[in-house]
């Protein structure tokens, strides 16, 4: 199989490396060779992320190219549009309708663009929104969106799903299993 | 068992499993985790040292005491170990050694973009080079070996694209820690000149000894392709160079320094055109041009900022790179911020509004150099907040400027380097304002210990240095207490320490909230009191928001976001918010 590129975009604290951790342990539990990275640092502030998780046969680079990704999930609408062109052709994304305020837009330097969702349909005809804030909240955690996301984009990885559970379920703790994989469901049930 | 871990974790896993008995490091991203893992293994032996310089130099002990060492920091991290390296490499080692860097290049996290590898030249000493987590973990066994095969200090070095990276590592067979003799050897370890001459011719045979190790070791291997590209390279520009080129021919530089120069002229010999793909600095390339080898591109297409990818490498020689639309234009910035309920954002509110001179440090508190605050105006290394405000407030002496520069500086970085800042302006009687935040760990690289937080690197409990006592100790008569939650008092002992003349600290003591998981109630907007007038929003918090409709929008508050610190409560002019 060629590369399967992925790349998670959000906001620091949302969850992203978590997400990525799932993706890239279920790649290795299915055999494949995987590379997973994200900068983090100053990220965690608050700031924008963005993290990649290839798998294939045989992946070289951890870094994915614009132009060159076939999923795009981000964790917030402006996320989703800021990188948008990493997606190929005709590639998929999913983004969370939450919005969150940059510190510029908080601030008063700059202003949320109104029409985000529109600009990413318009950008993109494979583009989905997901409800992943109530759906994390009907799961039992708003914290869960992370799983949400990864749930809504289940079908649509090389991966099969029992796998990512398996691992969802592996990398949570007490309460947290039921609410991760309650959360799973619901963002693919919503896809 | 097949794991996938980062390059970071690698490291530190391979530290244990090659017999390591002692790590020491100083926090800096890219290179915080690998510590950070050495402890919750929890096998080994290790520590955070207040700064570099310290973690190498307890790293040099450990090695003449008979015990594998390994010292931790990022790139600028060994400009303050490089004082002790430069004599480590004439006294080498007695138990392995190795000096763990990691790069950025591409900034980031980090004040500079600086490549290490000139340090191994600098140094004369070798320097691995890994190009994923496997060999991250496999270099820090060979890193042991050449150490003692060839009695010198290894550099093995980084970059965040290594460090962070997750691939799958399969680990070998764990060799079990055992600790040497404790080594009386004066002519090897007392650097007095005499015993130095004779070291440096050593030093020079050593080198020469380890060009020829090179040629022949594997980790310096060839991977023959298509003959018409040949393409010299290291480190994760190799993987970029597989992604650009999956059947090219590729010299693969395990081992950075020093070069195996003649199997780089063989190589170079049986290709077409010879590229050299380096990111930063063109060490590679200097070096194989002034041997005679002809290079076809390298530097002079590859850019000497910013970090290499498949595209630039598919670009410099020529080639097409996959079509991607052109990123969005005109977007909101995300940039870090202070968190929602810091302790940061009241002090930079009032440095803001006093349009004080503030001569800046590294930590969370350099976003105070972002708009809206801007309070911000220099910030060079670790601990030159205190020295530069210094030099600052003697030429404003010197001038006649009556104004005096405030240094802010974090516990971690003052304990870094700091206090001799802090000595100096008592000692020579500097008319500058400092002020210590003091939040009990250090904030931006994750949170770790720290001298003064009350614990060690594993968790358990530590004296903690009272700062207070510390600086008045150094020689400081005016040592005063602030809690920058509260504005208008913050406000009043800035101007107090503004005014009166001579050195005056001020220490604020509120701990990390994002550390500590400080959580208080939040704060709410009342939308019939609240006039838009947009004050509020100089707090620069994530919770607060304007409201989308009516033609002069009020501010509210992100329940789920606010940390109810009342920085921006006390800047409403309108008593328009209060607690939920």
């Amino acid at each position: 199989m060629n590369v399967f590129n992925i790349v998670i975009a959000g906001v620091g604290g949302q969850g992203v490396l978590m997400a990525s951790k799932v993706l890239a342990e279920s790649a290795l539990k299915s055999g494949m060779d995987v590379k997973q990275n994200e900068v983090h640092g100053m990220a965690q502030r608050g700031g924008s992320v963005i993290s990649f998780v290839r798998i294939g046969d045989k992946v070289s680079s951890p870094v994915v190219m614009p132009g060159t990704a076939d999923i795009l999930i981000s964790f917030e609408p402006l996320e989703a549009l800021r990188y948008l062109h990493y997606l190929k052709p005709g590639g998929k994304v999913v983004y969370s309708r939450v919005t969150i305020n940059p510190s510029t837009v908080a601030s008063g330097l700059a202003l949320y663009p109104a029409d985000v969702e529109a600009q990413i349909k318009a950008k993109c005809s494979n583009s989905h929104a997901i409800e992943a804030l109530s759906i994390a909240h009907e799961a039992g955690n708003a914290k869960a969106v992370n799983m949400v996301m990864v749930g809504s984009v289940m079908k649509s990885l090389p991966l099969e799903s029992g796998v990512i559970e398996g691992v969802v379920a592996e990398l949570s703790q007490g309460k947290g299993v039921d609410v991760n994989l309650k959360a799973l469901r619901g963002g693919a049930a919503a896809a | 068992m097949k794991k996938i871990i980062s390059g970071n974790e690698a490291i530190a896993l391979s530290f244990g499993d090659s017999g390591g008995v002692f790590a020491s490091g100083y926090p800096g991203t890219p290179s915080t985790e690998t510590l950070e893992e050495v402890a919750r293994l929890g096998e080994v032996y290790c520590e955070w040292a207040p700064n570099e310089k310290v973690a190498l130099e307890s790293a040099i002990g450990a090695s003449i005491a008979g015990g594998r060492s390994l010292s931790t920091m990022k790139h600028v991290g060994v400009n303050v170990a490089a004082d002790a390296l430069m004599t480590l490499t004439y006294t080498g080692v007695n138990a392995g050694l190795i000096l763990m860097v990691a790069d950025d290049p591409g900034m980031h996290s980090s004040q500079n973009e600086q490549d290490s590898r000139n340090y191994a030249k600098f140094a004369k000493v070798p320097m691995l080079d890994p190009a994923d987590s496997q060999e991250a973990y496999d270099f820090v066994r060979a890193g042991f070996e050449i150490s003692e095969q060839f009695d010198t200090p290894v550099m093995l070095r980084t970059t965040t694209r290594i460090s962070h990276a997750k691939g799958v590592v399969e680990q070998t067979a764990k060799i079990q820690p055992k600790v040497g003799e404790w080594v009386r050897n004066v002519p090897k370890y007392v650097m007095l000149p005499n015993f130095g001459k004779i070291k440096h011719v050593e030093v020079e045979a050593r080198l020469l000894k380890l060009q020829e190790f090179a040629e022949s070791s594997p980790l310096n291997r060839v991977e023959m392709g298509d003959k018409a590209l040949g393409i010299i390279t290291s480190g994760v520009s190799y993987q970029h160079v597989k992604e650009a080129y999956p059947n090219a021919s590729v010299l693969k530089l395990g081992l950075v320094h020093p070069l195996p120069m003649n199997k780089i002229r063989e190589f170079a010999g049986s290709v077409k055109r010879l590229m050299i793909v380096e990111e930063m600095d063109a060490i590679f390339e200097e070096q194989i041009r002034a041997a005679g080898v002809r290079v076809d591109i390298g530097k002079d297409r590859i850019s000497l900022c910013g970090e290499v990818s498949a595209d630039i490498v598919r670009a410099a020689a020529g080639d097409a790179v996959a079509k991607s639309a052109a990123p969005v234009e005109g977007l909101p910035q995300r940039p870090p911020t202070f968190c929602p309920g810091c302790a940061h954002r009241g002090l930079f509110s009032i440095l803001s509004k006093l349009k004080a001179f503030v001569s800046g440090d590294i930590g969370c508190y350099t976003l105070g150099a972002l708009p809206p605050m801007s309070a911000m105006h220099s910030t060079i290394c670790m601990g030159a907040s205190i020295s530069a405000a210094h030099g600052m407030a003697k030429v404003n002496e010197i001038a006649g400027r009556t104004e005096k520069p405030v240094a802010v500086i974090g516990d971690s970085t003052f304990f870094h380097s700091g206090i001799t800042g802090l000595l100096s302006m008592a000692y020579n009687k500097s008319n500058a304002l400092v002020i210590i935040m003091d939040n009990r760990t250090t904030g931006m690289t994750g949170g770790q210990e720290n001298p003064g937080s009350g614990r060690v690197l594993q968790g358990e409990p530590a004296g903690q240095v009272n700062i207070k006592d510390l600086v008045k100790v150094l020689g400081v008569e005016h040592v005063v207490e602030i809690n920058t939650y509260d504005l208008a008092a913050t406000e009043a002992a800035i101007k107090k320490g503004l005014e009166t003349p001579g050195p005056y600290v001020l220490i604020d003591k509120n701990p990390c909230i994002l550390r500590y998981r400080v959580k208080k109630p939040t704060i709410a907007v009342n939308q019939d009191t609240c006039t838009g007038c947009r004050a509020c929003l100089k707090a620069a918090c994530v919770a607060l928001g304007l409201t989308a409709s009516g033609d002069k929008p009020k501010v509210r508050i992100d329940p789920n976001i606010c940390n109810g610190c009342g920085v921006c409560s006390q800047l409403c002019k309108f008593d328009a918010m209060s607690e939920a």
